[in-house]
């Protein structure tokens, strides 16, 4: 047997699920494998929550089969939600409930509950321990969420969109908890609609669009795979002088707005493109400024395979 | 050997039967004890359960007093409005507090997020049956008591028989408000259909005040109106009538406490 499948925590195969006339999710395969943070990403409507939904039994595929800690979620649905946490997109508590009571009452669902005084502190809610969940801010509320899916100790733990809808912030704020939930031993699963947010976040990533799978693999291997350019970006006074600007179109595409010149390079290059602009500056004695670097991101990567930007 | 280990497998399994129903009534308990706190933070809803029919009957006391009335079988005003108002607070709880709280848990997505638990919709509904039960019960309770201590009404009936009709009574209304969640689209239109139902319906079957002051016209609406049987019933069971007089009101309301059952099973979403 293939070593990589034996210890997938999560497998799916040719899931399928249509509401209506909509195909939500059409021939998603793939495993999750113990211990990583997986992420699925992908605009609105690309299929993440019903896939979601999917695994953890709470909606009824049309096709395909599902394996969760070894466990068909339909079958054993009420097994799994013993095993696994779960915070779902637009899920509530109820306004007036105060936040130790929601943990107190969630960890009463559990025959085997964490100590949800130690989550209380771990996630940084000592202080609103009284507070209506209705007067928590955005960054708290899916702080509490975490501290519920955390609830049954569990061994793989899904959490839909959980940054959507708060600032910069709180979501790097939220990226630390994510990453310390992992280093507890426990596999996550995730989606997202920030492309950024996969990037920095998960071992490996499935790029969902129209409720297909358009790639997947690491952040840095699906970004290789592009092979896309990276970008040298910088300002000068007096325009290009002929001879730099032969210089610079060994090194690569050359592109000029104004007082701003960009070097589109290859990748895969021997010399990397940002010493070669250098060089070739310095070389010159040419007065620069504001030089930088783009490389090229999953959300090149999203617009390539799909012709469109990702983001609305 | 071989019975030996089945005797044992036996004992295990019992005991993990009793511990997981043990399990069940450890979580139904405290979601009970959570809800019954959330429902008296709405100021709204405890005011009409468990306020406003302590005002009428404070105000209809200080207008009418409680003298015996040979028209009304030697019953004073408020002796006759005590088993009246409590039907009010079953309407109330029944069509209002059910209706709008769930509603609004599925709306919001409350009942969304319980469903990622292993906590069953079962276990759900009865938190909710059992507090508002509850609550239904503390509002009779505080309407007997002031009764009691103000007006010193007269009650000549059959406490146990009285009990067995209120719980009758408080279920099958109950039923009516999961009906009602179950099938309404959103929160708001729940909240709207069941004022539309309930404020007619507490005029109309005799809550409010007496039906035998509305024209007869208007006594044949009654009929049609499920709070009336409420009414019939309790009133009937306070002055100590016999069951044998209110079979009609026992069939009504079993009716409607089995199709309550039957339709809100059905018409139950978690979102």
């Amino acid at each position: 047997m293939d070593p990589i499948v034996m210890d997938a925590i999560v497998q799916v195969d040719g899931l399928r699920k249509v509401y209506g006339t909509t195909v939500a999710v059409d021939e998603v395969s793939f495993e999750v494998r113990e211990g990583e943070i997986f992420g699925m990403v992908g605009p609105n409507g690309a299929g993440k929550t019903t896939t979601i939904e999917c695994l953890e039994g709470l909606c009824t595929p049309d096709l395909g089969t599902i394996r969760v800690l070894g466990l068909d979620p339909q079958r054993d649905g009420q097994t799994l939600r013993e095993c696994t946490g779960m915070q779902l997109q637009q899920s509530n508590l109820p306004e007036r409930m105060r936040v130790w009571e929601a943990l107190d009452l969630y960890a009463s669902f559990y025959a085997k509950a964490a100590d949800w005084n130690e989550l209380l502190s771990q996630l940084g809610l000592e202080e609103k321990r009284n507070t209506p969940f209705s007067k928590l801010s955005g960054g708290q509320k899916q702080r509490l969420f975490i501290a519920l899916a955390l609830l049954p100790d569990p061994r793989l733990v899904f959490l839909d969109e959980l940054t959507t809808g708060l600032d910069p912030q709180a979501r790097h704020a939220i990226w630390d908890l994510v990453r310390d939930v992992r280093a507890r031993g426990k596999t996550v699963l995730l989606t997202s609609h920030f492309m950024e947010e996969v990037e920095h976040l998960c071992d490996r990533v499935a790029i969902l669009d129209h409720g297909r799978i358009v790639a997947l693999d690491t952040p840095a291997a699906l970004i290789h795979c592009l092979d896309a350019e990276e970008r040298v970006i910088f300002s000068m006074t007096g325009g290009l002088s002929p001879s730099l600007e032969k210089a610079l179109s060994k090194a690569g595409r050359l592109e000029v707005q104004g007082e701003q010149v960009t070097v589109h390079g290859k990748d895969g290059r021997k010399v990397p493109l940002v010493s070669e602009v250098v060089s070739q500056l310095a070389g010159q004695g040419v007065p620069f400024r504001d030089l930088r670097t783009e490389q090229p991101n999953l959300e090149d990567v999203f617009l390539s395979l799909t012709g469109r930007e990702m983001r609305e | 050997m071989k019975t030996m280990f089945s005797m044992k497998t036996m004992f295990s399994m019992k005991t993990m039967f009793t511990m997981k129903t043990m399990f069940t009534i450890k979580s139904l308990l405290k979601m009970a004890w959570m809800e019954a706190k959330l429902f008296l933070r709405e100021p709204v809803g405890a005011f009409f359960t468990l306020v406003f029919p302590l005002m009428m009957l404070i105000i209809f006391g200080t207008i009418y007093g409680n003298q015996p009335a040979p028209q009304s079988g030697g019953q004073g005003a408020i002796d006759n409005l005590i088993p009246a108002f409590t039907a009010m607070i079953i309407g109330i709880t029944g069509l209002m507090s059910i209706t709008i709280t769930m509603a609004t848990y599925r709306e919001n997505g409350v009942l969304r997020r319980l469903r990622t638990t292993p906590v069953s919709s079962q276990v759900v509904l009865a938190a909710q049956v059992i507090v508002v039960f509850a609550m239904t019960c503390l509002g009779m309770l505080l309407l007997v008591i002031a009764g009691k201590l103000v007006y010193h009404v007269r009650f000549e009936g059959n406490a146990f028989s009285v009990l067995v009709g209120f719980v009758l009574c408080s279920l099958s209304f109950f039923g009516i408000g999961f009906i009602l969640a179950g099938i309404m689209p959103t929160a708001r239109t729940a909240q709207i259909i069941a004022m539309v139902l309930l404020y007619p319906m507490l005029i109309l079957s005799g809550a409010a005040w007496p039906r035998e002051l509305m024209p007869a016209t208007i006594q044949k609406v009654s009929a049609f109106v499920p709070l009336t049987y409420v009414v019939n019933l309790l009133r009937g069971l306070w002055t100590n009538e016999p069951w044998g007089d209110h079979l009609l009101d026992v069939g009504v309301l079993a009716g409607m406490l089995l199709l309550g059952i039957i339709v809100s099973a059905k018409t139950f979403r978690w979102e």
